[in-house]
């Protein structure tokens, strides 16, 4: 675009004006998307709990988030004197970047991706890892315990679940070869989706990123009932708001990215990725998956309860790295056979390609039902005996 | 140069320097952290403008992401909130420290001061599979050690931890 403008203009100004577009482009397609999704959700909790959930502002309550907006902006914006003043403002600012600048990697099509970098996961993982610090600022100017018990579990629990989420993708990184989200779609358009070839990764994916955003069930960060609202307890009006953006685009996003690793991003099935077909309906795909995995993420947490802390660390540390590694093990041992068989058979490999993951991944199923069954066996012989139920 | 390229270097030179400028000068330690976090941002832009992607992702993961958080973290932990933003700047060993850091200055002095042969070359075009080729080609034992080292590291500190 920058060299099509260059008739006009000189390049940089050029190159100023497609940042700026496809900046703003992105930023508000993250930010309408978090409206719909508030909303989504009330209706969905709603219907989960047998409510109706939402529905007076406009048809079907669709309003409803402009109307919580009003209010959020209208509210009266307290800071606690007891609180350190400029960590307490810095806390919102650094928790929303962090969600918006992830987007500049998605490919939304073919040839449509704010930037195809060519570390674009190691992009993602970088650029998320630093929402802690903003999780840190905020309960620790906020002068509350609440605040700081709220922000130590969530930077513990996120620092704890990256861990098994990067090395979850790693199966990934492997079969496609490449860092670059655009690679790792046009990969699965040719060797099947990613879910069929790395079932386990994409559970242990979803979990991670559960924990990663603070969803239910692993939202003690601010579970209500034992630390009120964890770090931001304190915060009223916009900035509370800012928290709350920040959630639902992360969210948004961590369902994007799951439709882009896992389900073939804006491609659909049988059409190669350079299609045209791509380029103008790539975005609907990408979309209509990415919702697919908002419900499931609203799904779980009208299912199922909150998980107890000190299970949270014992279950990232003893049963998802283990099992990502043996992950990583098996795919190491098979993607050479892969690259043998997608040389010998071509664009038939997959039919080889994947029942052989299949039952390499009903394998490992196979050994994390033994250890979970041995240990729920285990505890029910120490609850037998009396003893107080093991961590 | 790029009129671009030349302006954002000196956007993120200056985001680094005010950064550990605040890290020395802040009188909350708390808040010395969060500019430690802005100086480890300052060096990624930098690596950024070098055309080495990598190493920026890397510093962002690993020292924004990781090390400074953990600083943060044990700020949290050790200090009693609030309270401890006093106190003095400079201990009794400040002389000390004044004649290590003018040391430093010279031998930085002298490092920057030289000529050093520039590679034209330019950069590969896939940079991490020439790394990840270069980590478990030529340099697989050194790569080992580290990750051995590291290993070693994490041990000892758990077994600390639980004394």
């Amino acid at each position: 675009m920058a060299q099509a403008l260059s008739q006009f203009m000189p390049l940089w100004l050029g190159q100023i004006i497609q940042y700026v577009l496809v900046g703003t482009a992105l930023v508000l397609f993250a930010v309408l998307n978090m409206l719909f999704i508030t909303w989504m959700e009330r209706k969905a909790i709603g219907r989960f709990q047998d409510r109706i959930g939402a529905n007076r502002a406009g048809p079907f309550g669709l309003l409803q988030p402009i109307a919580d907006m009003v209010k959020i902006m209208t509210k009266e914006d307290i800071t606690p004197t007891a609180a350190s003043r400029i960590i307490y403002n810095v806390g919102p600012l650094v928790v929303v970047p962090p969600a918006l600048l992830v987007f500049a990697v998605l490919p939304f099509g073919w040839g449509l991706s704010g930037s195809d970098l060519n570390i674009g996961l190691l992009y993602v993982f970088a650029i998320a890892s630093t929402a802690t610090i903003g999780i840190l600022a905020a309960g620790w100017g906020s002068n509350n315990k609440y605040s700081l018990l709220g922000a130590m579990r969530a930077v513990a629990q996120m620092v704890s679940y990256e861990v098994p989420q990067v090395l979850s993708i790693i199966g990934i990184v492997m079969l496609a070869g490449t860092l670059s989200l655009q690679g790792i779609v046009a990969k699965q358009a040719y060797m099947g989706w990613f879910i069929l070839l790395q079932p386990l990764a994409f559970l242990i994916f979803l979990t991670a990123t559960m924990a990663e955003v603070n969803r239910t069930p692993f939202d003690l960060p601010e579970a209500e009932s034992e630390i009120i609202a964890g770090h931001h307890t304190e915060y009223s009006g916009l900035k509370f708001g800012m928290f709350y953006l920040a959630e639902y685009i992360s969210v948004l996003f961590i369902s994007a990215l799951a439709a882009t690793l896992f389900l073939g991003g804006y491609t659909i099935p049988f059409i190669p990725t350079d299609n045209p077909i791509h380029t103008v309906l790539g975005p609907f795909v990408l979309i209509a998956k990415t919702y697919f995995f908002v419900f499931l993420t609203m799904w779980i947490r009208g299912t199922l309860p909150r998980v107890r802390v000190d299970h949270l660390m014992g279950f990232a540390w003893k049963a998802l790295v283990p099992l990502c590694l043996l992950n990583i093990l098996v795919v190491g041992f098979i993607s050479p056979f892969i690259n043998l068989w997608t040389q010998s058979l071509g664009n038939l490999a997959f039919l080889v390609v994947i029942p052989v993951m299949l039952v390499a991944n009903a394998f490992m199923f196979g050994i994390l039902y033994f250890f979970i069954s041995r240990l729920v066996r285990q505890n029910e012989v120490k609850l037998a005996e009396g003893a107080v139920p093991a961590r | 140069m790029n009129l671009f390229v030349v302006i954002s270097f000196g956007i993120v030179s200056l985001i680094t320097l005010l950064g550990a400028l605040g890290v020395v000068t802040a009188r909350n330690v708390f808040a010395s952290g969060l500019f430690l976090v802005l100086s480890f941002m300052g060096v990624a832009g930098i690596y950024v403008l070098l055309e080495a992607p990598f190493l920026a992702a890397a510093q962002v993961l690993i020292y924004a992401g990781a090390v400074a958080v953990l600083i943060l973290f044990a700020i949290m932990l050790t200090r009693r909130v609030m309270s401890d933003t006093g106190g003095s700047q400079t201990n009794n060993q400040w002389a000390v420290a004044a004649f290590i850091a003018s040391l430093l200055f010279i031998v930085l002095l002298k490092a920057t001061g030289q000529e050093w042969p520039i590679s034209n070359q330019s950069p590969p075009a896939d940079v991490i599979t020439a790394l990840g080729n270069a980590f478990l080609g030529p340099y697989l034992l050194p790569f080992e050690i580290v990750s051995v080292l590291l290993l070693a590291a994490l041990v000892g500190a758990i077994i600390i931890a639980r004394e």
